[in-house]
């Protein structure tokens, strides 16, 4: 019989631990066969940061260094200067890379390192508890926003995939999402044009990934996929905001 | 031939000289007085060696970038001065926690705050206690003279390797600023095996660096551990002393101060005190158990600092505290050897005799 299905080899053989409903464990695999897909494995070196994802050196079966929170760009940009042969991608969250890691990001994207830059957006802190992110949308209601997110007191959620297309160092930049297997095949073709164009060494890969968490969203796991689909999505545009194939 | 060898350096390019003689082939720094000719240095001289040098948005990132270039087994560098080393603690705590060496110079200005360009050693705790978050110490090496901000830049790499520890350089805007002559020599250390190195997982099981550890006891373990090597570098103590045979009083200081007091020490000398000069080139480890020993003859000891009073409680905890006179200069100006002379008489006078 004919195998159809299985465990990427980059993927260790361990449970996940994230709740049940969670998208970091497609976006995982995503990036697993990504991996194997371009025969990278024994040249991968990933960057964990801090967050739900801080874990990512259980799940791949790679080498992997773990950053300070929001750093991810500057120390995979140290790796990737030392190691240019080497393939390097970043796995961050929405607190990591769109607020503390702000400056480290948009600047690694404008120098045009060649690394890959994996950004999950479910608009929460997810792991201290689910507190205001810079992606909470208006009205949202987290454990900081009791009275859902004010513009006036803090400001717009951040498009970051949209500003990231903005700097002339970046060579692909998408927002994909993984709540409908049409969705999930288009954001499996977004890393792999982001892997690509860091294997060509043509520049900076960044795929934005929408990411229910329906522990901090009070959700059942059905529910939050509705309501990437439902509120997100109108919010946060998927598609591909920047695709050079010949960057500066 | 050998007067041709000889440079006329300042100490800043000595260290940047240094670093790239010891192997040091990453650079990532960020401008700020009184450092940048380390950086402008490595800008020039980094690529013809074969290194990159890159200049990064912040002091933060700079580490950071320190961090991942060193976690490939890479030697790398960063460079600043006080208020810039400030913004480096969380990485140096992160190096320390995921046990990655670097070298880290502190070329350090005055506070608190934005303070001033002026030399000051008020970095002192900062570089001797850790600096960042967390139970942890980084080796710290002094120099004061800009040969030994050449040959101390080289050790520091040696040292970085062989503990997989960050090592701090603290000097000042004075040691950096100064012209003195140099002969550079060869860099004579020995490689280290980097069996942790992240290189890709290339016929061999993945390797990880991290300094999270949140199973049940892990993060005690790791950090006893972690003392224990603290306590191994012990070993690399080193000082220099000046007349402290004959001493009743020993001098201690530590950088440029111990440069500009070794005349005064002279001067008292020659007027006849029995004075001497004790002077700790790694202020972490402290030379505790050398002072130690040291007072069970000499009766008086006066440390003497570029602030109101840092490296003298390492004095006092070496020695005792009732044996310990300080003279203390808070940044804004360099005190001449004339003026440590009359400190240094004045004490004399009060306590000796």
């Amino acid at each position: 019989m004919k195998q159809v299905f299985k465990r990427p080899k980059s993927l260790a053989d361990v449970p996940f631990h994230f709740c049940p409903g969670c998208h970091h464990g497609i976006i995982h695999r995503l990036v697993a066969e990504c991996i194997d897909r371009f025969g990278l494995r024994e040249r991968t070196i990933g960057v964990a940061s801090v967050g739900c994802s801080v874990f990512l050196y259980d799940y791949f079966a790679v080498d992997v260094l773990e950053a300070p929170h929001g750093r991810a760009a500057a120390v995979a940009t140290g790796v990737k200067r030392a190691r240019p042969d080497d393939f390097i991608f970043t796995y961050q969250g929405d607190g990591d890379l769109a607020a503390i890691g702000t400056a480290e990001i948009i600047h690694a994207a404008n120098r045009g390192e060649r690394i890959t830059v994996v950004f999950v957006n479910n608009a929460v802190f997810g792991m201290t508890g689910g507190q205001m992110a810079p992606t909470t949308l208006l009205g949202q209601q987290t454990t900081t926003t009791p009275f859902g997110r004010d513009e006036s007191l803090s400001g717009y959620p951040i498009r970051m995939a949209e500003i990231m297309a903005q700097l002339t160092g970046t060579c692909y930049v998408a927002r994909c999402a993984v709540d409908t297997p049409k969705n999930l095949m288009r954001a499996k073709k977004s890393l792999q044009k982001a892997f690509e164009a860091q294997v060509e060494n043509r520049g900076f890969g960044f795929v934005e990934f929408l990411s229910a968490c329906p522990t901090n969203w009070k959700m059942t796991p059905q529910q939050a996929t509705a309501h990437v689909t439902e509120v997100m999505v109108p919010y946060y545009p998927l598609g591909v905001f920047k695709e050079d194939e010949n960057p500066n | 031939m050998a007067r041709s060898n000889t440079l006329l350096v300042k100490g800043n390019e000595a260290i940047a000289m240094g670093a790239i003689e010891a192997g040091c082939r990453y650079y990532f720094g960020y401008p700020i007085t009184p450092q940048n000719d380390i950086p402008e240095y490595m800008s020039r001289h980094l690529p013809e060696a074969g290194g990159t040098f890159l200049q990064a948005e912040s002091e933060i990132a700079s580490i950071n970038m320190l961090l991942g270039a060193a976690a490939t087994g890479a030697r790398a560098m960063t460079s600043s001065s006080s208020p810039g080393i400030s913004l480096k603690q969380e990485g140096i705590s992160y190096l320390c926690g995921s046990q990655i060496p670097g070298v880290i110079v502190n070329m350090s200005r005055s506070g608190p705050g934005l303070g001033g360009i002026s030399p000051s050693q008020g970095d002192y705790f900062q570089a001797t206690r850790g600096g960042g978050h967390g139970d942890y110490r980084t080796i710290v090496l002094a120099p004061h003279s800009v040969q030994e901000c050449y040959d101390l830049t080289m050790r520091a790499f040696d040292l970085a390797d062989r503990y997989r520890n960050p090592v701090v350089i603290l000097g000042d805007a004075l040691l950096g600023q100064m012209k003195e002559p140099l002969k550079p020599r060869k860099h004579r250390g020995k490689a280290v095996d980097k069996d942790w190195a992240l290189t890709g997982a290339g016929g061999r099981e993945p390797r990880l660096l991290k300094s999270l550890y949140l199973s049940e006891g892990e993060l005690t373990k790791h950090n006893w551990m972690l003392h224990r090597k603290y306590r191994r570098m012990r070993r690399e103590i080193r000082y220099e002393t000046v007349g402290v045979e004959d001493a009743k009083l020993v001098v201690v200081a530590f950088g440029s101060v111990a440069r500009i007091l070794k005349n005064a020490v002279s001067m008292a000398r020659e007027q006849g005190m029995a004075v001497g000069l004790f002077r700790p080139v790694t202020l972490y480890p402290f030379p505790q158990a050398v002072l130690r020993r040291l007072a069970e003859r000499v009766n008086r000891f006066m440390a003497l600092e570029l602030s109101t009073g840092q490296m003298v409680e390492d004095l006092q905890l070496s020695v005792g505290p009732d044996v310990v006179d300080f003279y203390g200069r808070p940044p804004g100006s360099i005190p001449s050897p004339d003026e440590l002379y009359r400190e240094i008489r004045k004490n004399y006078r009060k306590r000796i005799g």
